[in-house]
Order: structure tokens, then sequence, then C-alpha cells
């Protein structure tokens, strides 16, 4: 089995290239969860190639669709799909469009793109499991800006009342929303005690630390859900990108490009 | 009508384990005897938007769900849920709610569910049924349960009178209540009630009037309506709901398309405005121009033009 490490420098790589040849965005949004996705896909998840339909899988949700390129890498990495379709991103006649898409990509078990719609879906799945007593679990990753929207918090009360064991919500906290950081734009803080009060258990790691986020992923809730505060950075491992707010948007082209595998070259290093 | 979908639904429910309703916290004493059933019958509280995400968990791994509420709630509330989770996903989620139209009259225009065909048949992988008879309430039920795909049921609290006949009701084929020439009345959803009486009037003065009752919307019986226009003097569309997007909008798609004119042609419905007085649904209907006396006052005005 390859490392976690190793996936995740793959991804890294391929969301710098996807979102340069397709000329979109998201690109800090990707490594901002590279590592989170990474873990998930090459660790944590209970999930085949070769079976992706398993009633026996664990579900993978990634709320935050704009940072769909992410997990197309990942899973193209882990051997759903071939990687040569990942330099079609976002082109013309691609299935693998901004925002992630089932259609067609073998491995995504839900479409999304606008915001505050994975985590409901999410626990409707956890919940279904549950009704069957059945032991899958399932996980749901979530930008740290999406919790403005009023239906997730519908949701996280529910998976409590529900006593939703089986569902993981990571929350990708690096702190930048869509325009300014999201203290300035809708204050979330306090998120754990804020969460806790509604009935979950939280967990606080380093969103690009494999040994956390494997320990934080553990199946050890009991009947609590769990939500995981993944402190990371935006943009992360590109000097340039990171904590900046314009790689939101802006597609790495040219020097950029080089600049941005180079850095992430010398990191594996 | 509702107590005929209650019942289908329980039966329904009683034979399959996979059959799941959820309701936003409405339906008080409507669905007690599905408590009895384990697994099978959830209040997610008042929040729709949750709803049909939870739906669309449970849908995901093979249930059967039926989301309930009333008036606009379980459609224009979560209509973005309804769009991305349920219909792109082609999911099993048959979204029923109680109270179309002037349903809840004297509660005020948010009650008024009067846009929501039209805004629900704009949608790729939708089916639109609103019943006109209580029978054909508790038919399409079972008929959108066991079909799949993301569907709407449309429930008015007045419903037409159950016709006796051989044919049951099957989704995307419209139900002819009364024959004949002069004129063409096509209704969807309980208001068909008033079509009937409107017909009665029309046909002691002697114009012979087509009654139809068409209880899908989207998918539409275009073979109905093309007969209508070919075989009688004119079609009438007959809506408790916005004349513009509704069953009106969807007749005139279908004869456009088809390349056939009614010779005569008028939707009646709500002109495009909100309801901003309360009344019972009759009262409203009558307010709005579209009960009975309505009715055959605008057709014989429209047949002398």
């Amino acid at each position: 089995m390859d490392s976690t490490r190793e996936i995740a420098d793959f991804v890294k790589k391929a969301v710098v290239k996807m979102t340069s040849y397709g000329n979109s965005s998201h690109v800090g949004s990707c490594l901002s969860i590279a590592d989170i996705v990474s873990v998930l896909y090459g660790r944590v998840l209970k999930i085949s190639p070769d079976n992706p339909g398993s009633d026996f899988r664990d579900i993978f949700i990634l709320s935050k669709g704009h940072a769909g390129a992410a997990v197309y890498a990942a899973l193209s990495r882990v051997g759903f799909f071939d990687k040569e379709i990942l330099n079609s991103h976002c082109q013309n006649g691609s299935l693998l469009s901004g925002h992630v898409s089932h259609k067609g990509v073998p491995g995504v078990e839900f479409s999304t793109g606008s915001l505050g719609h994975g985590l409901p879906v999410a626990a409707g799945m956890a919940f279904s499991y549950k009704i069957d007593k059945m032991s899958n679990r399932v996980f749901v990753l979530m930008s740290d800006g999406e919790l403005d929207e009023g239906s997730n918090w519908e949701a996280i009360l529910f998976a409590a009342h529900h006593k939703l064991g089986n569902l993981v919500a990571i929350v990708d906290r690096n702190k930048l929303q869509s325009i300014k950081s999201t203290e300035e734009t809708l204050s979330l803080e306090p998120l754990a005690e804020k969460i806790q009060a509604f009935g979950w258990r939280v967990r606080e790691i380093d969103g690009h630390d494999h040994d956390d986020i494997i320990e934080a992923c553990q199946d050890d809730s009991g009947s609590t859900p769990t939500l995981i505060i993944a402190n990371t950075t935006k943009g992360k491992g590109v000097s340039f990108m990171e904590n900046e707010v314009l790689w939101h948007y802006r597609s790495p082209q040219g020097e950029e490009l080089d600049r941005a595998l180079e850095e992430l070259d010398s990191k594996n290093a | 009508m509702r107590d005929a979908f209650v019942d289908s639904l329980f039966n329904l429910a009683l034979l399959d384990k996979d059959v799941v309703l959820l309701t936003a916290d409405l339906g008080f004493g409507v669905f007690e005897k599905f408590e009895a059933l384990s697994g099978q019958f959830f209040n997610v509280g008042v929040s729709e938007q949750n709803m049909i995400g939870i739906a669309s968990g449970l849908a995901l791994l093979g249930r059967k769900v039926v989301v309930y509420s009333i008036g606009n709630f379980p459609t224009l509330r979560c209509l973005e849920q309804i769009r991305n989770d349920a219909c792109y996903h082609d999911l099993n989620i048959t979204i029923v709610s109680s109270g179309g139209g002037f349903s809840y009259g004297s509660l005020g225009m948010s009650h008024h569910a009067t846009e929501d065909i039209a805004i629900m048949r704009a949608l790729p992988n939708m089916s639109v049924i609103a019943p006109c008879t209580a029978d054909e309430a508790g038919k399409a039920i079972t008929e959108l349960v066991k079909e799949g795909g993301a569907s709407y049921l449309r429930l008015d609290k007045t419903s037409a009178e159950i016709m006796r006949t051989e044919d049951s009701f099957v989704v995307g084929k419209a139900r002819r209540h009364r024959e004949g020439s002069d004129i063409a009345l096509i209704a969807t959803g309980g208001i068909l009630y008033d079509v009937n009486i409107a017909a009665d009037e029309l046909s002691k003065i002697g114009i012979s009037t087509r009654v139809v009752g068409m209880h899908s919307i989207k998918p539409i019986d275009k073979e109905e309506i093309i007969d209508a226009a070919v075989n009688t003097g004119g079609i009438v569309s007959v809506e408790e709901h916005n004349r513009d997007g509704g069953l009106g909008s969807a007749i005139s798609e279908v004869c456009m398309d088809q390349g056939v004119t009614p010779k005569v042609f008028l939707r009646i419905g709500l002109n495009d405005t909100y309801s901003s007085v309360v009344g019972s649904q009759q009262y409203l209907k009558s307010k709005y121009r579209m009960d009975s006396v309505a009715i055959v006052e605008k057709v014989k005005n429209r047949l002398n033009q």
C-alpha cells in the first residue's frame, strides 16, 4: 500500500496542473484539503476501486465541491480511474467538472457545488446505515466558510438527535472564505464550543499532519457524531499561494505553474 | 385527498420496509399509525432543507422516501436541495405537499401554493402530479413510489368526485370525465370540482362541454390535449395556480410543439399576482375568478368573441 505521503504528493502536484490546464479556480482550496483527502482515501476509508458500490464501503462526500480536483486526483491515484483523465479537468466535454460530480466518475458518491448540501446528505446516509444496524461510516469534508449556511445547522441538530456516531464531519479550517477571513465575514468562533453545545464530539487537529488525521478519524465515538476541526493553510505547500485569497480564484499559469511544482517537489525531497 | 394518500402510503409502507416517510413537523394527528412502523417514519423538525438532504442520503442507499409538508415549504423552501440532491442524482424521493393553491386560504399568501407547479415542472427528472380526485391521490402515491425517481405530489383540500369508471390512474394519462364538442375544459388538481359544476351549467345553456382531469402535468398527456384541440371547439385550462408556467402553459407548449392550434384558447388561473386577501378556498377561487361561476362566464364570453 502506498503511503499517504506519496498519495498527497501526487494530489498536490495534480491539482496545480489540473487547475492550470483547465484554467480553473480553487487551487488554494484543493491544496488546503490535499492531505486530508489523501489520508482518507489512502488509509481511513473502507473502499475498494474494484467494487466502488460495495454494501460494506465507507462513504466520503466532499461538501466543498469547489475543491473537487483534489478528490478526482486522490481517486485516480488510489485506482478508481486512469490518471490520464485528470488532464481533461474543466475542459470542454470533460466529466471532471470544477465542482465535484458523480456522473461518469467512479468513486464519487455525491455531487456538490452549492455549499451546505453535503452534511445533510451525509447525515441521511449515516442514518440509513444506523437504521439497518450496519457499521459503515460516513465522512463529509466541509469548508469553514460553508458553516455560514443554515442547512448545516439543521443537520447538526439532526445528527446529534439521532445519535449518528457513524458520522464524521471534517471542517477544513483554513480561516479564509471567498472574500475575507471567516472571522471578518461572519464569526465562527468559538467554533468547537458551538459544535459541542449541539451535542457533538469535537476533535481539533493539524489538518496537514497525517498521523493527527488518522488518529482523529478512529472509530471510537460511540453514538456521538464527530466533528474534526482540521486547522489548515489555504494554498499549503506553495509559498506564494499560502493564505492568499487570490488563489481561491486564480489559475496558475506559466512561471507560476513551474514555481508551484518546483516548490512542491522540493518539499518532498 | 390527504386521507387517501395517507391510507395508500401506509399500506405501501407495511409491505415494503424500504418505504420511509419524513415530515418537517407537519401533519398533526395524521401519521399516528406510522409510529408503529419501526425505522419508517421520522419527524425531522422544522427543517425542509435538511429534510431533502436526509431524504437524499436515505435514497442514495436504496430507500424509497416520501417527504411531507404543506404549502410551499417542501418545494420552494428547499428548491435547490430538490434540484441538486434529489433530481440530479435521480433519487426515489416523492415530495408531497398538502395544500395546493388556496387550500390554506385563511392562512395568507405564505401558505398559498400558487407557483409550485411551474417551478417543479421546470426541473429535469421531476414528475409533477396534482390529483383531481381523492382516489387519484391514493393511487398516485403508490405509483410514484414504485416508479422511482423524483416526483412532486400536490394535494388539495377540495377534490372532484371520484370517477366510477374502468380506467385507473396512470401517470401521464389524463382522464376524460365528460364528453363534449363545443369546448374542452382541462383542469388539474381539486379545482376539477368547480369545473364539473361549470360544465353542468354550460351544458344547460347548450354548450357541449368536454371535461378532462389532467392529474399529470409532467409527464403530460399530449394525445389528450391534441384530441381536444382537434376535435372540440377549443381548450380552456383551469388551475388553482398562476396562469404563467402551470397547466395552461404546459398545454400551449404541447399545441405549439405539435403544430396544432385550438380554435379557442383560454387560461383560467391566478393572473400573475399574489393572493393578498384571505378566506376559504372556495371564497378565494371566487375572488380570483376561477370558481364555477367565473369559469362559465369566461367560457361564454370567449366563445362569443
